[in-house]
């Protein structure tokens, strides 16, 4: 290769593309690999880039711990009950929403948005209040019911654009060749709707999971999800590397979730389902 | 094969009506096109035909029988999308064979039944494919095929071919032309296009704002159109407005024969039918465009419309040149209708011209 060859190739290269990429690299992976790295360590003092000393100690603390696994089995438990109410709740009103026309359908419709331009504390509060009257506190479906409120944005939202996203010659096809309108639903309207719907069911999952808000205002102290015990864990001890282990668990379940979702849908149906 | 009858058909959204007072029959095995542009109301004459359109009057009847209320899947029609409408959670095969399933049939006699549709549009062996797989030409074959696998009495296109590039767009209008004639299908074909109509139809109905102008074989149209909008809009004419009185039709220097009541009129003149000669007369040549086969000459009368004339072969002439222009076949158009046509024989000269 000669020198204006190199010149050339060294032109072509997209500086702005790896600077980029490198930023979000340092913004976005950073952070996970600090907190990889301190679930791992056992010494690790300040001028040191990496831990003095290396072990399992804390995820065998960690592990060994009853409350932990109550605490995953909650959370796992509530993210899939959640999300299964959700989806009966909200996926047949998306539906509504897009395809059918009656009084109220708009103001109805922004009522769901509104819901997220409250600042969220006030409104759990207010519902605290009431659940407390029906002796919804402190029991796992009061949980579940104060987390259904906070994914009706997202499991109407993007469903709703989804399913009016769906071409309308598509169902008139379905009809043409015989289907009646519920086939049409289930074999030309669903499926098309589908990888959108499926994103948020995702969204709702790991949402639900994380949420810590509700979890605590209603739940404390009987219902203990991963994330409320993680904040009570550093409350109470400020241990570094049981905050670090309990991330690196947390992590997981929505991994595998991403993971499983990766493959019903490329990464252009899921973009193409949050963009509406 | 069957017939279609629509009688007073009319379909209005609001106040506004879209489709008035449509009287069609569409006879067995006929192709007929409905032409017309773009709101014209073409497109809801068919789909209320499909039944995606509830008509606000008349009814449709198919071999007879009264269809008007029926919802689309239990209409013997099928339609063709204008944007193919394939289902693309669905293989090409899965595609074809939905209506198929539907009814009821075995795995077996649906795959055998798809793969002969699929021979049919020429796409042997393309069943499993995804439907993001095929060209816009394939995918509108595949259309067609799972239009056809159904056997329906009628065939409806909303304009099929639009989305096509020129050559695709006019080789899948033969095959389809093929296919009609081969099968015997009855076939309704929505256009805005008038070659498309001219190549495809044994009868055109053309459509202005809602209204049927007039439902003819093509050669008819072009040769006896019913209203100045036929005139206009099948093939070039030149419409001049001018009156009658005394039996002549005088617009400016121009006086043609005309044995008819006093009053407006519009003269509609063929390029091809309007004689021209150079070097005296109040017309003023614009232009002369030389297409090698024949030349057009357009020319500026002294009222101010600017007719066009066929010529045999480009004249040595300048812009600004004074014209004569003779009609040696013409129509004479009052309230949208025919008022009086000039004897056809060549060589029929009018009484007396100066333009």
């Amino acid at each position: 290769m000669s020198t204006a060859d190199l010149r050339l190739a060294w032109r072509d290269v997209d500086w702005t593309g790896i600077v980029l990429a490198a930023v979000m690299a340092v913004v976005i992976i950073g952070p996970l690999v600090v907190v990889g790295l301190w679930a791992f360590a056992e010494v690790w003092r300040f001028p040191s880039l990496l831990p003095q000393e290396w072990g399992l100690r804390y995820w065998g603390m960690t592990l060994g711990r009853a409350d932990v696994w109550a605490a995953l089995s909650v959370s796992l438990q509530l993210s899939f009950v959640v999300t299964l109410l959700s989806a009966l709740i909200c996926l047949p009103a998306a539906y509504a929403f897009a395809r059918l026309d009656f009084p109220g359908r708009d103001v109805l419709f922004l009522s769901f948005l509104t819901i997220q331009a409250f600042p969220r504390f006030g409104l759990l509060i207010s519902i605290a209040t009431i659940f407390l009257t029906l002796g919804l506190v402190g029991t796992f479906w009061g949980v579940v019911l104060i987390q259904l409120v906070n994914t009706l944005m997202f499991m109407i939202w993007i469903p709703t654009a989804a399913f009016q996203n769906v071409d309308r010659r598509l169902e008139e096809a379905a009809r043409d060749v015989g289907a009646g309108p519920i086939r049409v639903f289930w074999s030309v309207t669903l499926p098309q709707a589908f990888p959108a719907i499926a994103a948020a069911i995702l969204l709702t999952f790991v949402g639900t999971f994380y949420e810590t808000e509700g979890a605590w205002l209603i739940g404390a102290p009987h219902v203990r999800t991963m994330p409320i015990l993680m904040i009570s864990f550093i409350n109470n001890q400020l241990v570094v590397q049981l905050g670090a282990v309990l991330s690196l668990m947390l992590w997981v379940p929505s991994f595998l979730f991403l993971l499983m979702a990766r493959r019903w849908m490329g990464p252009e149906a899921l973009g193409r389902g949050l963009g509406g | 094969m069957a017939t279609l009858t629509l009688q007073s058909l009319g379909k209005s959204f609001g106040t506004t009506a879209a489709v008035t007072g449509v009287d069609l029959v569409v006879g067995d095995g006929e192709l007929v096109c409905l032409l017309g542009p773009s709101g014209s109301g073409k497109s809801t004459v068919l789909r209320m035909v499909g039944g995606f359109e509830g008509p606000t009057a008349g009814r449709v009847l198919i071999d007879g029988q009264d269809v008007t209320h029926l919802p689309p899947e239990r209409r013997p029609t099928s339609m063709m999308f204008q944007s193919h409408a394939l289902w693309s959670h669905m293989t090409v095969a899965g595609n074809i064979g939905f209506g198929l399933r539907l009814r009821g049939l075995s795995r077996a006699d649906v795959a055998q039944r798809v793969d002969a549709a699929l021979d049919t549009v020429g796409l042997p062996g393309y069943g499993p494919r995804r439907t993001d797989q095929l060209s816009g030409g394939q995918a509108q074959r595949v259309a067609l095929a799972r239009s056809l696998v159904l056997e329906p009495k009628i065939l409806l296109l909303d304009e099929p071919f639009a989305s096509l590039d020129q050559h695709l767009r006019e080789r899948l209008r033969e095959e389809v032309r093929d296919l009609q004639k081969r099968l015997r299908i009855t076939m309704v074909f929505v256009t805005h296009g008038q070659d498309e109509a001219l190549a495809l139809a044994d009868r055109i109905v053309v459509m202005d704002r809602g209204r049927v102008q007039q439902a003819d074989r093509p050669d008819r149209l072009y040769r006896a159109p019913a209203t100045p909008f036929v005139a206009g809009f099948i093939g070039q004419m030149n419409l001049i407005a001018g009156e009658v009185a005394g039996g002549r039709f005088v617009q400016g220097a121009m006086v043609l024969a005309a044995p008819v009541a006093d009053g407006p009129a519009l003269l509609a003149v063929r390029p091809e039918a309007l004689a021209v000669s150079f070097g005296t007369g109040a017309g003023r040549l614009h232009r002369v465009t030389d297409f090698g086969s024949h030349a057009v000459a357009e020319i500026d009368l002294p009222e101010g419309t600017r007719v066009k004339a066929h010529l045999p072969e480009a004249p040595d002439a300048a812009p600004g040149m004074p014209v004569t222009v003779t009609p040696r076949r013409h129509t004479l158009y009052r309230d949208d209708r025919v008022l009086w046509v000039s004897d056809t024989a060549p060589g029929a000269a009018p009484v007396a011209v100066d333009a």
